[in-house]
């Protein structure tokens, strides 16, 4: 055997190693440790929204009024991610998109099925401000309406906060405790220095949740929310000051939510079809290319663990048009096992010897399959970037699918019928013609 | 066998579905889904009177697209609902049918400009796709462009490419008439990866023209085409068997989510096939002698 042969074939073995490994169902996750750098990823297929079932919401930014557009789009996913994460949802996808002068936000909650509560925890713009009264002669000293005067500008926000926290007081109303940063501190104590006797509102979102009349001064930075709402809400308001206030309004442009046993349904029923379906292409190739056919379908399954592993090492969400785009890529790989097969039969039938044969069957359909499979990757490019949503899906798993299926021509079938071409049983006109299932009388070459 | 020179048959089946494609298309349209006309979608449970729900739905002055009765279930569609409107709306359902427990099964809201977009953006990857496959095979031909300009072939490749995708839109559009069908985003991509495969079967028939045309003795352009179209024929249906043997496992028993989806990818497979032997190639031809002609012209002109 050559050098670069047996390179090809330890290079082959290294990769197939791996990749059983990797896409073994309770395979190990990775764990690196080299030169202090910690590096650890748990390796599993992680399915999309249409796949598992849960709800997509898509926000459109009000960004009329910013000056730096995509950072406030930065900040809002920033905002959205730690409330989404408060809440508690697993494996949230959150991703901006742009189209023409119109900033979005998607948002794919992965088993939300009830989405009026990630509603109100997502949208709300959760602006916190800390008012004084408006100075004012008031006659005989009554006393303010909620609606009443008060300053425009806040004293306090939101963004001197530490951290808000839900408790119960005495009587066990619900309540928040808030907790200023070291600056909110200190413009707090003046605050509530000045105003003893007076109230202080505290707005949400513009409107007045409670006034509450300050006793003292109070130093120490903390306070006290207290105002009509149960538990729960008291929860999501806590959640949302936490995480910060949205930089920007966003109004709600799309809603989807997706049933998971449907999700269920299609999953199952579509990897049942796929594998019918690889099944089905590795008989073709058995029953037309006997021998030879059972090399590509080794490539076949070669590719398909290949393909597998990258899923799984980079984390490529699975949707429906991404489970498409890997069954039809895997079809091109059928395709260009054939598309070698045939060239070999045919080069035979003109008379060549059979490491001629080969050596032109591989060489000549190269052209072609490489040529079809880059109109393939421009296709999965488009889709790519253009796309939305779970469209993107079908562009990457098309691209890797339409790469790697180029890959095992060179690695699998290539080498494989190369070394196939120097040994000396595949001379014989009746073993050759049985192993390929060509016709002896259609080997037309006098020495093989 | 003569495949090219009998291409006005070709051309003639071509020119047959293209004015049904067309007449289907100009007069009933596309039945399109939410991703393309925006909207919200209901379905609901556990009520059985439409009268009411359309009473209901007024009295919020949702605009209301269609209600349909599916087994047990109702399918509504009105135009964009405010998220305040879709649980007031709910409530009053709720009441409708005191009986009876009515559930939400799903709602979807997609707004104006949401879909808008997605309408757009699949116009412009059909026409980007287009573009740059001419822009591709006329680079990947360029050592051969005697006796046809390189660029020709990505032409012809395009070619092949809109008779497909006419010949699927156009489909649909009676499948639209007839049962209903709806198409949705995933659609855009059914056509993109028909696109795909139109042109790989494309270019296996050419690159084996460009190959005959360097090797072979013939001089005849026609000749040359027709040897290729009959050395690749059966190969280019072995690998288009291929692929359709998947398709169509996952059209039989793949999930219903994906079946308009499959449908779509399985019509376009075989008349990809078709297109690339019966249009494409003969187009190559047609092309020549058209040029051929006008070359004649100007020397008799001379």
């Amino acid at each position: 055997m050559k050098k670069s042969l047996i390179f090809k074939f330890v290079f082959l073995l290294f990769i197939v190693v791996i990749s059983i490994v990797v896409v073994l169902p309770k395979g190990p996750d990775l764990n690196l440790k080299i030169i202090g750098i910690n590096y650890k990823k748990e390796l599993k297929l992680h399915k999309g929204l249409d796949l598992q079932g849960g709800t997509q919401l898509v926000y459109e930014l009000d960004v009329s009024k910013e000056k730096n557009k995509s950072e406030a789009q930065d900040k809002a996913i920033t905002v959205i991610r730690n409330r989404i994460d408060a809440f508690g949802v697993a494996e949230p996808v959150i991703y901006p998109e742009s189209f023409g002068n119109s900033l979005r936000i998607i948002i794919q909650l992965p088993g939300i099925q009830n989405i009026d509560e990630a509603l109100n925890l997502i949208g709300k713009t959760a602006q916190l401000e800390f008012k004084e009264q408006e100075p004012m002669n008031v006659e005989g000293g009554q006393l303010m309406t909620l609606q009443g005067n008060w300053k425009k500008e806040p004293v306090l926000t939101g963004a001197e906060f530490k951290k808000a926290e839900v408790n119960r007081d005495e009587q066990g109303n619900v309540e928040i405790d808030i907790e200023f940063n070291s600056e909110g501190a200190k413009k707090f104590a003046e605050a509530t220095k000045r105003n003893i006797g007076k109230q202080i509102a505290i707005f949400l979102d513009n409107q007045v949740i409670s006034a509450p009349t300050v006793q003292s001064e109070i130093a120490n930075g903390k306070g006290v929310i207290t105002g009509k709402f149960d538990l729960k809400e008291a929860k999501n308001l806590a959640i949302q000051l936490n995480a910060g206030a949205l930089p920007v309004p966003m109004k709600l442009v799309e809603q989807k939510n997706i049933g998971a046993t449907l999700g269920e349904e299609s999953i199952n029923n579509s990897f049942l079809a796929a594998v019918v379906g690889l099944f089905a292409v590795m008989i073709f190739l058995l029953a037309f290319y006997r021998f030879f056919g059972f090399i590509t379908v080794i490539s076949l399954f070669v590719y398909t663990l290949i393909v597998l592993t990258i899923f799984k090492l980079f984390s490529v969400t699975l949707t429906l048009a991404g489970i498409a785009g890997f069954i039809l890529s895997t079809g091109a790989a059928a395709e260009a096992s054939v598309l070698i097969l045939e060239r070999i039969r045919e080069e035979l039938r003109k008379g060549k010897p059979i490491e001629t044969a080969i050596d032109m069957g591989y060489k000549g359909a190269w052209n072609s399959i490489f040529d079809s499979n880059m109109a393939s990757l421009i296709l999965a490019f488009i889709v790519y970037y253009l796309g939305t949503g779970l469209i993107k899906g079908f562009g990457i798993t098309l691209a890797i699918g339409v790469v790697i299926s180029l890959l095992t021509v060179v690695l699998v079938s290539g080498p494989v019928l190369k070394f196939l071409a120097t040994r000396s049983f595949i001379r014989n006109k009746k073993y050759l013609s049985i192993l390929l299932g060509i016709k002896e009388k259609d080997i037309k070459g006098e020495k093989l | 066998m003569n495949i090219i020179g009998k291409r006005k048959i070709w051309f003639t089946i071509w020119g047959i579905f293209f004015v049904l494609s067309v007449l289907g298309i100009a007069f009933r349209g596309l039945k399109t889904g939410l991703d393309f006309t925006g909207g919200s979608f209901w379905e609901i449970e556990g009520i059985e009177d439409k009268e009411k729900v359309k009473e209901v739905l007024n009295n919020f002055k949702a605009d209301v697209i269609s209600i349909d009765k599916d087994g047990l279930k109702l399918k509504i569609k009105t135009k964009v609902l405010k998220e305040e409107d879709h649980k007031k709306i709910l409530d009053e359902f709720k009441n409708i049918n005191a009986s009876k427990e009515v559930k939400e099964l799903k709602f979807e809201t997609i707004g104006a400009t949401v879909s808008r977009d997605i309408t757009e953006k699949a116009y412009i990857s059909i026409a980007l796709a287009s573009l740059l496959i001419i822009l591709y095979v006329g680079w990947s031909f360029r050592k051969v462009s005697k006796p046809v300009a390189s660029w020709k072939y990505g032409v012809c490749a395009v070619l092949a490419i809109l008779h497909d995708v006419l010949f699927v839109v156009g489909i649909f559009s009676i499948l639209g008439l007839l049962f209903k069908t709806e198409i949705d985003s995933l659609f855009v991509t059914a056509l993109l990866t028909v696109i795909s495969f139109s042109v790989h079967d494309t270019i296996v028939i050419f690159d084996r023209i460009k190959e005959n045309l360097k090797r072979s003795e013939k001089e005849d352009f026609e000749e040359i085409v027709n040897d290729s179209v009959l050395e690749m024929i059966a190969r280019s249906i072995n690998t288009s068997l291929v692929i359709i043997l998947v398709v169509l496992a996952l059209f039989l028993i793949g999930g219903e989510t994906i079946k308009t989806f499959v449908l779509a990818l399985l019509l376009g497979l075989i008349t990809g096939t078709y297109s690339s032997v019966f249009i494409a190639s003969p187009f190559l031809v047609v092309w020549k002698n058209w040029d051929d002609k006008r070359a004649q012209k100007k020397i008799s002109k001379l």
